[in-house]
């Protein structure tokens, strides 16, 4: 259902959000449900990891594993639609300033009809003259920028704002998901620019703006440029210094870092979490103007989350990056790789349960929060266990919902300003006041 | 492409490396900048395809040999009856991924070296053209002005 959401103070009727799932069946009927989330719409594609993931930058990964989806028309296929992000490792992630780029990455670019696709792939055959059409403009940069990665990352970190036990500042909260979003959308272009012979050689990546000759590589480098910098001077000077150093970071991190890591070393996949960690880290500095343990615990979910969901998706992706040349978890430590996926799906049940410990949502955010947690555990250990692709998939899929669910249950349980003065009502207005949103 | 055309083209993946090709435009008065740009794009270009095509073959023939290898393990031929190619699932494979993850290694560590060397310069190269391009309009345009 809607949910319309009322701000007190400003007595503003803010934007119902719809969360829209989108779900494919194999026969092309089109079953959409609504779902509530903050600005979220995710489709899950091919998930050809890179970077990206990454959302944001970081998703680079992005794979067509899911190619194998098409052709198993008994099968029942639930596809996913996400909007840009990249995630961590996910690939997504990446996502900018790393923010998220990870997450994208990891979702692939599922081909919505067979019709589409023949023609698609009947124009790809042809020769076509580098110039640059003004009117495609919007639609190749926003591909360059991995749009719908970099709305994932912008809403991790709306994420991280909302949850900071600070009054509601519109103009603050504004600033902080634009500077965000500009600096995500400056990685992923520096990410796409840097792997241009790899995404052409992956089903996932062989279509992006760059490989297609759409754009010229100066012009990506310049964009990138005119989005990350006054994305970090929108965040060093409209918000705070701390939140412009984290986000120039971040931008750093994931192209400097992650992006020539994904060739060397399978520890891409941590500094990758990391990216895909720090956008809500960024939302609350944003609010708070500092750094303290609530951030950092929800940069810690972030981060737990991105493996489960990375290393899902990677699974199925083996064989477009033993060939690409990228050392992934997956590929080179499978062992490891479905071990640390296990590991950090528990690890999640722990942060949530530390989130009241740290004051930052009531009792009942991991009451509530147990049984998806658990639910994912349970398929991390199922993936432990079989090893093989239904069950990476299973987790993959579920790591989609997870999230949000995760974060919405968690703003839900959030520890209002007035409930903190007065501990004493804490446990006994609790649960009537679990459900409802209210903003000091 | 057409002859009147005054812009690069850019083709069809290749089948081997998966590279899209492009033809350059030689433009009558080419300028040695615009040469240099020109020419090392088109050296990029033949390095990326020779390093992608051999590598993409070499991985197909590799995995060949393994489905070949595992199979005459197993007892079974390389066709079934019904005609169809016999196939090793995920599992299997993954071992020979690795294999040739770990194998090609070195190759791809001087790759990428050599790859991000090329896009920097081609980049830079492409702004100074850019930058001297502006140039010459801005002074055509006070030329024209002027008159």
């Amino acid at each position: 259902g809607l949910f319309v959401w009322h701000l007190k103070n400003t007595g503003m009727r803010q934007i119902p959000c719809q969360f829209v799932h989108l779900c494919r069946v194999a026969n092309d009927r089109l079953i959409t449900f609504q779902y509530f989330n903050f600005l979220k719409r995710m489709y899950v594609t091919q998930y050809n990891k890179d970077l990206s993931q990454r959302a944001k930058p970081k998703s680079d990964l992005v794979a067509s594993p899911f190619r194998e989806l098409q052709q198993l028309d008994q099968e029942k296929k639930v596809i996913h639609k996400i909007s840009p992000i990249s995630p961590v490792h996910p690939p997504l992630s990446e996502t900018s300033n790393r923010n998220g780029l990870r997450e994208m990455k990891s979702a692939a670019e599922i081909e919505d009809s067979i019709t589409p696709v023949r023609a698609e792939s009947k124009e790809d055959r042809q020769w076509k003259e580098m110039k640059l059409r003004l009117e495609d403009l919007p639609g190749i940069l926003a591909r360059l920028s991995k749009i719908k990665l970099t709305a994932l990352v912008v809403s991790t970190a709306s994420a991280g704002f909302a949850m900071a036990p600070v009054p509601f500042d519109l103009t603050c909260f504004v600033l902080a998901s634009l500077g965000t979003g500009l600096a995500s959308c400056a990685a992923n272009s520096i990410n796409q620019f840097f792997e241009v012979p790899f995404d052409s050689n992956m089903n996932r990546t062989k279509n992006r703006p760059l490989v297609r000759g759409q754009i010229s590589p100066l012009l990506a480098v310049c964009f990138a440029a005119s989005c990350g910098v006054p994305g970090i001077a929108l965040l060093t000077l409209g918000v705070n210094p701390l939140t412009g150093a984290l986000g120039a970071f971040n931008i750093f991190l994931y192209t400097c870092c992650y992006t020539p890591m994904k060739r060397m070393s399978i520890a891409n996949t941590w500094v990758g979490a990391v990216v895909g960690a720090i956008p809500p880290i960024m939302g609350w500095t944003a609010a708070t103007g500092s750094l303290d343990a609530g951030a950092l615990l929800l940069g810690g979910i972030l981060y737990s989350w991105q493996f489960p969901h990375f290393n899902a998706l990677s699974w199925g992706l083996r064989e477009d990056y033993s060939r690409g040349g990228y050392c992934m978890m997956s590929v080179t430590h499978p062992g490891l790789c479905r071990r640390v996926a296990l590991r950090h799906c528990l690890a999640l049940i722990g942060l949530s349960t530390a989130a009241p410990v740290l004051d930052i949502t009531t009792w009942t955010f991991p009451v509530i929060s147990l049984p998806i947690n658990l639910y994912i555990s349970y398929l991390g250990f199922r993936f432990y266990r079989d090893a093989d692709r239904s069950s990476s998939r299973k987790l993959f899929f579920c790591s989609l919902w997870h999230l949000p669910m995760l974060l919405l249950v968690m703003f839900t349980c959030k520890k209002s300003f007035l409930e903190k003065e007065d501990k004493g009502d804490l446990l006994g207005g609790n649960h009537g006041r679990a459900m409802e949103i209210r903003l000091p | 492409p057409p002859a009147h055309s005054h812009n690069d083209w850019i083709g069809p993946p290749d089948k081997h490396s998966n590279l899209r090709p492009i033809i350059f435009y030689v433009p009558p008065e080419e300028s040695p900048l615009e040469r240099r740009l020109r020419e090392a794009r088109q050296e990029a270009q033949a390095c990326n395809q020779r390093f992608w095509a051999r590598h993409n073959c070499a991985f197909r023939q590799e995995k060949e040999e393994f489905i070949y290898s595992r199979l005459k393990a197993k007892g079974l031929e390389m066709r079934d009856e019904t005609g169809q190619k016999a196939t090793l699932n995920a599992e299997e494979m993954a071992d020979f991924y690795q294999d040739f993850l770990s194998k090609n290694f070195r190759k791809h560590m001087q790759y990428n070296r050599d790859w991000y060397k090329r896009n920097f310069t081609i980049t830079f190269l492409m702004g100074q053209v850019a930058v001297a391009r502006a140039l010459r309009w801005l002074r055509w345009k006070k030329k024209n002005v002027g008159n």
